[in-house]
């Protein structure tokens, strides 16, 4: 590319003064970020579990759920962000609308895996000791299901924070916007800042979530990761 | 709804349909990247998530490497790329690679690794060799979560390409980056419904080809396992 030795482009690569002059527009990036990502997790928490719970309840009804799913987890995430302007235009709901529907695929298929799972001696023991039918799931079913409904949420996690950055050309984005900084500015330091930020959050958000497994389900600690 | 008769009038203008800037090639490039920037992917993934799943070797790094993929932002690669490379075909051909490489290498190697061992054993017991167990055996067995990693590839890269262009690259991207810089909302919901289409078609067709190269026995299996490597989303 250049004949010029590497420290050179490692010197063009990142500025660090730039990024001294920046941090607060780094940290309101950040926060934004995980704003974003947070709200779609939980918006795609609480849409999940009914349709898991249907999906449970009634069989039929999870393989449309997941073809359903499925097929909006196929739309590429620019797409579907800009099919929802003529609806939101471009406020915050159209990133997290576009954010939550590409959780839901995920946790949905997890969610109804892990109730499955469950042993069915184990849901007969509870029916015997005369648990109702809602207490036994919270109970009994939900703890259990536990480890591999977290799987879910930490792959939808890691997903949406990586799909965050696409927002940044509906006008979000998150450290995504670094991106577009960097683009218009012919400067490739908030671009690297972007880029090791992001894959940082997704690493710390997926060490947190572990932890708050084994906090969940200490009875598993010893058998299983 | 105004806008909905407006995209509507855009898609059916024979002029948005003919000459170099035209719907017919932009998804004619469209498809081409994806061909070619899948296809490399392929050849260079597929061997290597056989291998480790024949030789159990380097079975850490085909695990992790869909995890690493799945945290870096393609849209700051291609910028990135863009930004130190200039703009060209090959360099957002290379992050296109990169983007489609992960998941076909983990799902080769889960598919292989997966073989059920007394399949295996027996294979060797009626005296095939390491290399007929891997081609007769191991490989057929393990196609349909091969197949899958291709098929979430091929979505993936059908994304990643409508990102890319914002640094300039060809397709129907150009409809959706062009049409928001111009502010122009029938060509950006026009051009994002071609891209939703184009996708689903991929998914569509690749899903008659896994039809096609999976033994009728492994059927279920295939659809299982297209479901299962529905966890990759770059794009």
């Amino acid at each position: 590319m250049t004949d010029g030795p590497a420290p050179v482009l490692a010197a063009e690569l990142i500025r660090w003064s730039w990024i001294g002059d920046h941090l607060d527009d780094i940290r309101d990036y950040l926060l934004q970020h995980v704003e974003l990502t947070g709200l779609a997790l939980l918006f795609g928490l609480l849409l999940a579990f009914p349709l898991a719970l249907a999906a449970v309840q009634w069989p039929r009804l999870y393989g449309p759920i997941l073809a359903f799913t499925g097929v909006l987890f196929t739309i590429p995430s620019l797409a579907l962000f800009i099919l929802l302007i003529p609806f939101t235009g471009l406020q915050i709901q159209t990133a997290l609308i576009g954010l939550t529907i590409y959780t839901l695929l995920i946790l949905v298929r997890n969610m109804v895996e892990g109730l499955r799972g469950v042993d069915r001696d184990v849901r007969e023991a509870a029916q015997a000791m005369g648990y109702t039918r809602a207490r036994q799931l919270f109970q009994v079913e939900l703890p259990l299901a536990l480890p591999v409904i977290m799987a879910g949420v930490r792959i939808a996690t890691v997903t949406t924070i990586g799909l965050v950055t696409v927002t940044a050309l509906i006008g979000w984005g998150g450290l995504g916007r670094l991106f577009i900084d960097g683009f218009t500015l012919d400067f490739t330091t908030p671009i690297v800042v972007g880029i090791v930020l992001s894959a940082a959050l997704a690493f710390a958000a997926d060490l947190l979530l572990v932890g708050l497994q084994q906090r969940l389900t200490p009875w598993a600690r010893s058998r299983r990761g | 709804m105004g806008v909905i008769g407006d995209v509507f009038q855009w898609l059916t203008d024979p002029a948005h349909w003919s000459g170099s800037g035209g719907i017919l090639v932009r998804t004619f490039q469209h498809v081409w990247y994806s061909l070619v920037a899948t296809g490399i992917a392929t050849a260079i993934a597929l061997p290597i998530g056989v291998f480790i799943g024949h030789t159990g070797r380097g079975a850490l790094v085909a695990v992790n490497l869909t995890n690493l993929g799945r945290a870096i932002p393609t849209l700051g690669i291609i910028i990135l790329v863009f930004q130190l490379a200039g703009y060209g075909f090959v360099p957002v051909l290379v992050a296109l690679v990169a983007v489609a490489v992960p998941p076909i290498v983990t799902n080769s190697y889960i598919g292989v690794r997966s073989v059920d061992p007394e399949v295996r054993e027996s294979a060797e017991g009626m005296g095939m060799r390491g290399r007929q167990v891997l081609w007769q055996v191991e490989l057929p067995v393990a196609m349909p979560l091969i197949m899958a990693g291709i098929r979430t590839s091929t979505v993936q890269v059908v994304a990643t390409a409508t990102l890319a262009a914002y640094v300039g690259l060809g397709g129907l991207g150009r409809y959706l980056i062009d049409g928001l810089s111009q502010r122009d909302l029938p060509q950006v919901v026009g051009g994002a419904i071609l891209v939703a289409l184009l996708a689903l078609a991929t998914e569509l067709v690749l899903g008659r080809v896994q039809a096609l190269v999976v033994s009728p026995g492994l059927a279920e299996r295939g659809a299982d396992a297209a479901v299962r490597a529905k966890v990759e989303k770059a794009a």
